[in-house]
């Protein structure tokens, strides 16, 4: 038997339409948990957060280990004549200008950091992911005989200087990443966030 | 009393009916070949991964520090756990074997023509579900390989323009692949996958039959009817296709369990050597290298070393690499062809589906091996004679000289 056409059909489908409309609405409510509960978690959250360090006490030519996210990120006070010597060795470098986005904008610069004389680095070897070791020492090294100063990696020898720039003809193709950071006043450090990008 | 029960079903559920439909009166065609049997032999390893998955289930544990040692376990400790994964693991890559040798069949006789465009459609999101199915599943045992896979098959997405790394936060719930991502890449493998590929495959079965099966002439067989009203060139699915399709699962299974018992890891290829390593975020693989069956995709996305258009190289080789599994589900819009199969089909067809082929295999082999820059060429130009067979299609399909279809089935 067919239906009986509605006595009114406007009221019949405005019904029909404000229902669908209210249902819709319930539905998309409905999927927020389910869309949220993809998101890390709170306790992801926790351990994701960015990383604090005081830089107060390092010495010129010193370094600090802060872990980040599960990863060493190496913190580098050059000395005076190590800043100076920056530009010394920029045909041994295989990306001097840091043309490869392994660093936030306000990285991209000489000294590949957000303050001049402070290195913030990811102690990851873009190899195949060792922790480079700080050799801060000029001159003769076991692996280099005009060494300047920066990063070896004793895993498959690939050399990066003092602002982590990698050297051409090793197995590393990229300098290390710099990771987000800002400095909250002179002496504090925090890993992980971008602060107010200037 | 066989009768009275079946009387007793029949007034409740349409189960005479069905039978009939689905297999006493299925008008199989009698000029199936070989190549039909790769879709009676998938059903038959949806079986066996169901199955054995589910025995894995019961011993596996889906946390990042007790996956790596439940795997062990189950391979050492339970009785016959190695055949139950081996089982699993062999079965993932006979079910790519067994699917790309269907596609190919369907391409072949053109089953994708109206009216088998949404039969092609359904069987391509069977497609696109292994797919799904076999990175998840990788990733479960948590070995190097296992992670790493994750990491660059994850990473495509945050190479997605303004949204890609929040995208990839999301996909990852967390800020690195981590245990989090493991957690849901075991429930999608475990439930929601499975659940949609049965369903899928159900579908794509009743629409079989809704439709028919095509043949190796690409022949309406319903034109040709006896008095009863069935189609002269079939033959009731069962008892003949059902025999005969009995005897080729016992082939197949021959070689499926060889497989299984004495090259359970393929030659590194099926079980990679790297994964009986524990997962280590902190240590790259040297040479990091997927399942055989995806290996034409990752050097379709290694194969892009350009940018182009303001987007980035990764970005656009992610492009090229999904565009490579989605664009077969165009296929019956882009043949225009007045024929279905390749036997009365022109010379260009021919020449771009043998093209097609052996694109597809020079791909999956130089997916496999590391990239050299001479290699990076090949793995470019072959990606373009890969879309070449899609793309040109509308073109050599409709201006080709084609055979003339005969009316009936040809045997011999």
């Amino acid at each position: 038997m067919q239906p009986k056409s509605p006595p009114n059909p406007g009221r019949r489908k405005f019904l029909i339409s404000a229902t669908s409309a209210v249902g819709a609405v319930g539905v998309a409510g409905a999927v927020v948990p389910f869309i949220s509960a993809f998101n890390p978690s709170a306790a992801a959250e926790a351990a994701g957060a960015p990383a604090v360090a005081d830089i107060g006490k390092l010495a010129p030519g010193e370094m600090i280990i802060v872990e980040w996210r599960g990863t060493p990120i190496y913190v580098v006070k050059h000395s005076d004549e190590s800043i100076q010597e920056i530009d010394k060795n920029l045909e041994r470098l295989a990306d001097p200008n840091s043309e490869t986005e392994v660093q936030p904008d306000y990285a991209k610069n000489k000294y590949r950091s957000r303050k001049p004389g402070i290195s913030v680095l990811s102690a990851v070897c873009t190899h195949l992911g060792c922790a480079p070791k700080y050799y801060p020492q000029l001159g003769v090294v076991d692996f280099d005989s005009e060494w300047q100063g920066g990063f070896f990696c004793p895993c498959h020898g690939s050399k990066f200087d003092l602002a982590g720039r990698v050297y051409a003809g090793v197995p590393a193709p990229d300098n290390l990443a710099v990771p987000p950071h800002y400095f909250k006043s002179d002496d504090i450090l925090v890993i992980g966030e971008d602060g107010d990008v200037a | 009393m066989v009768t009275k029960l079946m009387n007793w079903f029949d007034d409740r559920l349409p189960l005479t009916a069905t039978i009939e439909r689905h297999l006493t009166k299925y008008p199989a065609p009698i000029n199936m070949n070989i190549w039909y049997l790769a879709g009676v032999l998938l059903v038959v390893v949806l079986v066996i991964q169901l199955a054995s998955g589910i025995w894995l289930l019961m011993n596996y544990e889906p946390t990042a520090e007790g996956a790596f040692a439940s795997i062990q376990y189950i391979m050492r400790d339970v009785k016959y756990g190695y055949i139950i994964r081996y089982m699993h693991t062999t079965g993932a890559s006979a079910f790519f074997a067994l699917i790309f040798l269907h596609m190919f069949r369907g391409m072949m006789y053109g089953s994708y023509q109206k009216p088998r465009e949404l039969l092609w459609v359904l069987g391509w999101i069977t497609y696109f579900l292994l797919c799904a199915l076999g990175f998840t599943g990788y990733v479960l045992p948590w070995g190097q390989m296992s992670f790493w896979a994750a990491q660059v098959i994850m990473s495509l997405f945050g190479s997605i323009p303004y949204i890609g790394e929040d995208l990839l936060t999301w996909i990852r719930g967390d800020y690195l692949i981590s245990g989090i991502t493991l957690n849901r890449l075991f429930a999608f493998h475990v439930v929601l996958l499975p659940l949609a590929l049965i369903a899928v495959v159900f579908v794509h079965i009743l629409a079989l039959h809704e439709v028919g099966s095509n043949n190796p002439d690409g022949v309406d067989v319903k034109k040709f009817k006896d008095a009863d009203g069935v189609p002269l060139d079939t033959k009731p699915f069962f008892p003949y296709d059902v025999m005969h399709d009995l005897y080729a699962i016992g082939v197949f299974l021959i070689f499926f369990v060889a497989i299984m018992f004495f090259y359970p890891d393929g030659g590194g290829y099926v079980i990679e050597y790297v994964n009986y390593e524990a997962a280590d975020n902190l240590k790259t693989p040297e040479h990091i290298v997927p399942s055989w069956y995806y290996t034409p995709y990752y050097a379709m996305l290694r194969a892009v070393t350009f940018p182009l258009f303001g987007l980035t190289a990764k970005f656009l080789g992610f492009v090229v690499m999904a565009a490579g599994i989605a664009i077969f589900v165009a296929l019956p819009w882009l043949d225009r062809s007045p024929v279905k199969s390749i036997k009365y089909k022109g010379i260009y067809s021919k020449f771009f589906l043998a093209l097609f082929v052996v694109s597809f295999l020079v791909l999956g082999y130089l997916g496999a091996v590391p990239s050299t820059p001479a290699r990076t060429i090949a793995a470019q130009i072959f990606t373009v004679c890969y879309f070449a067979y899609f793309l040109l299609m509308p073109i050599y399909s409709k201006y080709e000289t084609c055979k003339p279809v005969p009316d009936r089935v040809q045997l011999g």
